[in-house]
């Protein structure tokens, strides 16, 4: 046993890479929503980037630690306190038995992630330990932490690395105005030329209706060609015949409110996605706290394939440079 | 063997891992016998980088690792099976399975009572009444006997873990047309029958949900647990390409088939069958008729 939960939080689940390959049964991907912030808490605790981490939106939990272990917190920029005094985010903790591990309120962004060193121990469902709430499958049976739940750890596979902090430089920005790319695509063809430009030329602003489903954004409205509607395919112009919904794709159901699918979106629907945020702005966007001013960047494939290529570089330079692997 | 013609499908990306067919704008049969084909044509080339392949009602979802298969190889690779598919057998094994439904039940009633005022196009009356009058029937009793007089295809799987949508094997005059809710509901009872334009939908899961609701079916659809015989191999009952038979349960049959669930001893009535797509589009009925006397001989 390595520690119990005193106080959960507002919604702290246990996450992974995410549950991949089961997405024709309707099984979302799931796993961390900022992967880098997740990756680098495991990093500094000398885990892979398969350990399971603790993510946390807003309020994190109180958590009692019943055997030493390294932990380290990443993410939204937040208080760490261990027995009430607070610590360093970004850099490796060593907890006793007996101490407290708590936080205080979140500076900017939304998730927070604890990776405990081995990574969490909860059974694999279908080869993930990303908790699917929806679907009571992964995680702590199913569900977001409660109190009096017991987490274990496995043991740890590799050394601790060399370094215990992220220089601050290598850690992400949580900004309350953002660039997030995205390719058209999928529906786009349903958009009027107005439409298409206010997308990627006007601001849109994150409304509180964000949750690792989706995130749902105000702003000018979008306008559709006109068209007959198709058998099957709903009466408003925002609908087609039920399909399937790429992750990070946009939909504007009405025309009005453009949402972002998430990690734990639905995997398909009647409404049309007009754009896909590319994988590599998939944290970014995970990042953006109810507020955020965001403009919708257009970029092709051979731009979204170098942000991929970019954004995997910096995270394996940064790991390496910890001295972990 | 028939083969329909059909405009090649619209091949477009969803962002760099993700590549979407859209065979027909329009549902069909001819449109989603099509997407299961390139599915089927995909899963047995077994493409490394290929991650999930999410046939749907009238279009195909791939999830791609852009890192492990380029992009353009994989839209070769769909364009070459979709070529071969005019030439390629336009029937397929699968099985028909059937559903006991407790239509017209009080679990559905209750939450659709308190969905009405501003969700419901007519909120003096329930979700069977309505469906029967907008499709020009005498009584919700007649409407019922409609849904589960002929069979119908799960033409995907999806929105939530192990919830098929369900295309009714009639021809498209006789198809049950029925709009979803104005605004969705933030509560549907698990298993809830549902239906929305003109798919069926069961609710695997209890929660938020848009189809208007006509019954209830009695046992399980996702069963994560996996203790009954029929979820040993996988908590999803089903898969695109079933072939499902409504049959209504009173009341009583409901709630034994709730004690041979909780015994760990309910088993869904099923038999292998093939699916020919010719033979539907000629005359659907004739094509019902021999899956269910597969069934009945059982």
């Amino acid at each position: 046993m390595a520690c119990e939960i005193r106080q959960p939080g507002l919604a702290t689940t246990v996450q992974d890479l995410g549950r991949i390959g089961h997405y024709a049964l309707g099984f979302p991907q799931g796993g961390a929503m900022d992967q880098e912030s997740a990756r680098l808490a495991n990093a500094l605790v000398g885990n892979g980037p398969e350990a399971a981490v603790l993510e946390c939106a807003y309020m994190g939990p109180v958590i009692g630690v019943t055997a030493p272990i390294d932990i380290a917190v990443a993410g939204a920029p937040i208080e760490v306190r261990v027995n009430g005094e607070p610590r360093p985010a970004w850099t490796r903790l060593r907890l006793e038995a007996g101490d407290e591990l708590s936080f205080g309120v979140i500076q900017g962004g939304t998730r927070f992630f604890i990776a405990l060193r081995g990574g969490i121990d909860v059974p694999l469902a279908l080869g993930s330990r990303s908790t699917y709430a929806i679907g009571g499958i992964g995680g702590v049976d199913g569900r977001a932490l409660r109190a009096g739940d017991v987490l274990d750890t496995l043991a740890p596979t590799r050394p601790l690395p060399a370094m215990d902090t992220i220089a601050e430089a290598d850690r992400p920005v949580f900004s309350r105005e953002q660039e997030v790319r995205i390719m058209f695509g999928l529906y786009d063809h349903l958009l009027s030329g107005e439409g298409r430009r206010r997308l990627v030329e006007e601001d849109w602003t994150l409304t509180p209706t964000a949750d690792r489903m989706g995130l749902r954004y105000s702003g000018p409205g979008v306008e559709w060609r006109e068209r007959e509607q198709p058998f099957g395919a709903g009466q408003d112009p925002s609908n087609i015949v039920d399909a399937g919904y790429a992750v990070g794709s946009i939909q504007i159901p009405g025309g009005t409110q453009p949402i972002v699918l998430h990690r734990d979106a639905v995997s398909g629907g009647g409404y049309a996605m007009v754009a896909t945020v590319i994988s590599a702005d998939m944290d970014l966007v995970a990042r953006a706290a109810p507020g955020t001013r965001t403009r919708f960047v257009p970029v092709d494939m051979g731009g979204a394939l170098a942000a991929r290529a970019e954004r995997r570089s910096r995270i394996a330079r940064i790991v390496t440079t910890l001295g972990a692997d | 063997m028939t083969s329909v013609s059909m405009a090649p499908a619209r091949l477009t990306w969803g962002g760099d891992e993700f590549l979407f067919a859209e065979i027909d704008e329009a549902m069909g049969l001819a449109a989603n016998f099509r997407a299961m084909t390139i599915a089927r044509g995909l899963t047995e080339r077994a493409l490394p980088g290929v991650i999930d392949i999410c046939p749907a009602n009238a279009s195909l979802l791939v999830r791609f690792d852009p890192d492990a298969l380029d992009a353009g190889v994989l839209e070769a690779t769909v364009r070459e099976i979709e070529a071969g598919a005019t030439e390629a057998a336009d029937e397929f094994r699968t099985r028909i399975i059937e559903v006991p439904v407790w239509y017209d039940d009080p679990f559905t009633a209750e939450t659709a009572a308190r969905f009405r005022e501003g969700y419901h196009q007519d909120p003096s009356s329930g979700d069977l009444d309505y469906a029967a009058r907008v499709n020009g029937l005498g009584d919700k009793a007649e409407f019922i006997r409609r849904h589960h007089s002929q069979p119908w295809l799960v033409s995907m799987v999806g929105f939530v873990a192990g919830l098929p949508f369900l295309y009714q094997l009639v021809d498209r005059d006789q198809q049950l047309e029925v709009p979803k809710y104005l605004s969705p509901r933030t509560d549907t009872p698990r298993l809830t029958l549902g239906h929305g334009g003109c798919f069926g939908a069961i609710y695997s899961v209890r929660g938020a949900g848009g189809y208007q609701m006509f019954g209830v079916v009695a046992p399980p659809i996702y069963q994560p647990e996996q203790t009954l015989p029929d979820f040993v191999d996988s908590s999803v009952l089903f898969r695109a390409g079933d072939i499902v038979r409504f049959r209504p349960v009173d009341e009583a049959e409901y709630h034994r088939i709730q004690d041979e669930v909780e015994a760990g001893t309910y088993r869904y009535r099923q038999a292998p069958v093939t699916f020919s797509l010719g033979a539907s589009l000629a005359d659907p009925l004739a094509a019902n008729r021999t899956m269910i006397e597969v069934l009945d001989g059982m």
